[in-house]
């Protein structure tokens, strides 16, 4: 049988749901037996491939970059799964977004520099207005709340993924 | 990282830095003779904050800004409750302080794990060009699993003994302004002294291999950002090192000791941060000698460069033997692994000294106090290197200015010049090899850039490798 292909990515995010995913301590020795990583930042793929059977991303949407990853990832994938507080409701991401983004950047890169001070335009994405939800930008099939979501919870989700059914996180869910 | 204007040449793109926390992309320009002339790290995001805080009471800040990051959470509610401790203006209580130094081995602990076994083992243990399908953790399963298992059960260990203490492995609430919320419990300390040799047997197993494996990589270590600089850490009055708390120094590349016992509070007068036009991640530097010129690096190298001692036994004895083997400063980057390996071991004795020692379970762990001073620096060594919050705030205790300084803020000069080395070493002519790509790409790994946390300001870090002509022209892309 083929191994489920699944994808990760994080977006405008801390790593903290990929981390909490880890913090499934020596369970995640059964998924990687089961399911084959084909892009996340834990492996050497540089483009979100073909085919792949599970997305699960975490973050908020906020760059030009991320909105690209985020269609990219679910063009090419059957499901795609919202990790996390900030993929789900934008989260901390967002507290950026009553400020105009001009604002935002020359404060860092103008105001808060003692030497060449100046916004950064060659080889970065443009930021877009406001950070969004995964869902303000693709459709999301899943939502798994959290700040971080329990290892638990993740682990029931691609437990149940990995055997076909359809993920139970009822009991499980939580924001925060 | 040299700006001068030369006639258009090659670049070379890596799209995606993989195996790294976060986002880069490198750019590589090549000169008309096909020769690597220049290259550029770019941080690719900004999350702004420094600006978005403004107007929040100063105690939200370290749960905000532990969401910074989440592989080093810990770091940044450590720094942030200690700029409140400032603001408020009080010492907090014995057992608060040995308890947050606890906690914060436990990070190094799960943290140094990470950088070492799930991101750079399958490079160091796989080999730089293997088949890249498989130079990961599930490469790792197949070909060393008593190995990744290792890795795994350290950050568990690391892990547990955070969430024993702080009630969740990422993000707790525990650590406040003015110490922690709660005392520890017996059980918590009697269950990791218990799980702590195993903890211990681990990092001794796994320094025994990396000693035997280090001398296969004579080209890494001579150009992974194998050059001069300044190293900059925390240390205890006598010099030894310190991870939670501790006054600056600054070393020169020789080891001379430029700066000294400099109070966090006056950081501002030695570190400025120099704005790139090219990368979201500011660049700091050695003010007094201005940019760039006064390049340093921060992290496990710097800090084992800076430290006289480390100051517990087991440490010191790996310490002794690092250095009698690499000299007593060490340049290469490539021996950010090994210094990482010598400090778990540090972690792991100091928290098992903090465990024995009965102080660690008084019950008052929490000062309280209003605003009594309008501004307040906290700085710690994240597993990365030095971590600077200041803030201030108004007679209310709204934050009306920020700055954070993050370790991997202080290595981009750094990785930004090692990055054009090892190109320089590794990459030639104008179809990309895979394994230049990935020896790159393992530059930059060496220095476990947490991206999240450079990116609190900026952003994410994919890594992509782009050849471009001498007219601009794309000659070959990984992506």
């Amino acid at each position: 049988m083929d191994k489920v292909k699944i994808g990760t990515c994080w977006l405008d995010g801390c790593s903290g749901c990929h981390m909490s995913l880890l913090d499934m301590d020596e369970d995640i020795v059964a998924v990687l037996e089961k399911a084959e990583i084909v892009f996340g930042p834990l492996v050497d793929a540089q483009e979100w491939p073909e085919g792949v059977d599970v997305a699960v991303i975490e973050g908020a949407v906020s760059s030009q970059d991320d909105l690209k990853l985020a269609r990219t990832a679910r063009a090419r994938s059957k499901l795609v799964v919202a990790l996390g507080d900030c993929a789900v409701t934008g989260n901390v991401p967002s507290m950026r977004n009553g400020i105009p983004v001009r604002r935002l950047l020359e404060r860092v890169y103008v105001e808060g520099a003692t030497a060449e001070p100046g916004v950064p335009t060659d080889g970065v994405p443009s930021l877009l207005k406001r950070a969004e939800p995964l869902h303000a930008a693709i459709k999301v099939d899943l939502h798994v709340p959290g700040c971080p979501p329990k290892p638990d919870a993740i682990k029931q989700v691609l437990g149940d993924l990995l055997e076909g059914r359809e993920p139970d996180i009822e009991s499980r869910l939580r924001f925060g | 990282m040299t700006t001068k204007k030369k006639p258009a040449t090659t670049r070379i793109t890596i799209p995606h830095v993989s195996r790294i926390e976060g986002h880069a992309t490198i750019t590589i320009k090549l000169d008309e003779a096909g020769q690597v002339d220049d290259a550029q790290f770019h941080v690719t995001q900004i999350r702004g904050f420094e600006k978005f805080v403004e107007g929040r009471p100063y105690y939200e800040m370290p749960s905000i800004t532990a969401r910074i990051c989440g592989i080093c959470p810990v770091s940044h509610l450590l720094a942030s409750s200690k700029a409140c401790d400032s603001i408020m203006a009080v010492r907090i209580p014995e057992a608060a302080a040995k308890l947050r130094e606890l906690l914060h081995c436990a990070q190094f602990t799960q943290s140094h794990a990470l950088s070492f076994f799930h991101l750079s083992a399958p490079d160091l243990l796989l080999g730089m060009d293997s088949d890249p399908a498989k130079r990961n953790v599930v490469g790792l399963l197949e070909a060393a699993p008593e190995t990744l298992r290792d890795g795994i059960a350290l950050r568990k260990f690391g892990q547990q003994v955070i969430e024993g203490l702080a009630g969740e492995r990422i993000h707790p609430s525990w650590t406040v302004a003015g110490g922690v919320n709660a005392a520890l419990e017996p059980k918590v300390r009697e269950k990791s002294l218990a799980e702590w040799p195993a903890a211990m047997a681990i990092v001794k197993r796994t320094l025994a291999l990396w000693k035997k494996t280090l001398d296969r990589f004579p080209d890494e270590i001579e150009s992974f950002s194998n050059f001069a600089t300044m190293y900059c850490g925390l240390v205890g009055p006598d010099g030894s090192l310190r991870l939670y708390d501790g006054k600056l120094r600054f070393v020169g590349a020789d080891g001379s000791i430029v700066a000294d016992q400099v109070h966090p509070d006056d950081y501002a007068s030695f570190i400025g941060e120099a704005a790139r036009p090219d990368s979201y991640l500011k660049a700091p530097y050695f003010k007094p000698a201005g940019y760039p010129e006064g390049i340093y690096r921060v992290g496990p190298l710097a800090r084992l460069n800076v430290a006289d001692r480390c100051g517990t036994p087991g440490a010191d004895a790996e310490l002794d033997e690092y250095r009698g083997r690499l000299g007593r400063i060490v340049q290469s980057g490539f021996h950010y692994h090994y210094a990482r390996l010598v400090e778990i071991v540090y972690a792991l004795e100091r928290m098992r000294e903090l465990l024995d020692d009965p102080a660690i379970l008084g019950p008052k762990v929490r000062a309280q106090a209003g605003v009594n001073n309008l501004e307040g620096t906290g700085v710690i060594e994240a597993p990365r290197g030095t971590l600077i919050h200041h803030y201030k705030v108004d007679d209310n205790g709204a934050m009306t200015w920020s700055n954070l300084i993050v370790a991997t803020g202080h290595n981009n000069l750094a990785i930004s010049r090692g990055v054009l080395q090892v190109a320089q070493r590794f990459v030639k002519g104008v179809k990309i090899q895979e394994g230049a790509l990935n020896r790159v790409s393992a530059l930059v790994r060496a220095y476990d850039p947490c991206l999240s946390c450079s990116t609190h300001a900026m952003g994410r870090v994919p890594v992509v490798l782009r050849l471009e002509g001498p007219d601009g022209e794309m000659l070959d892309e990984l992506a």
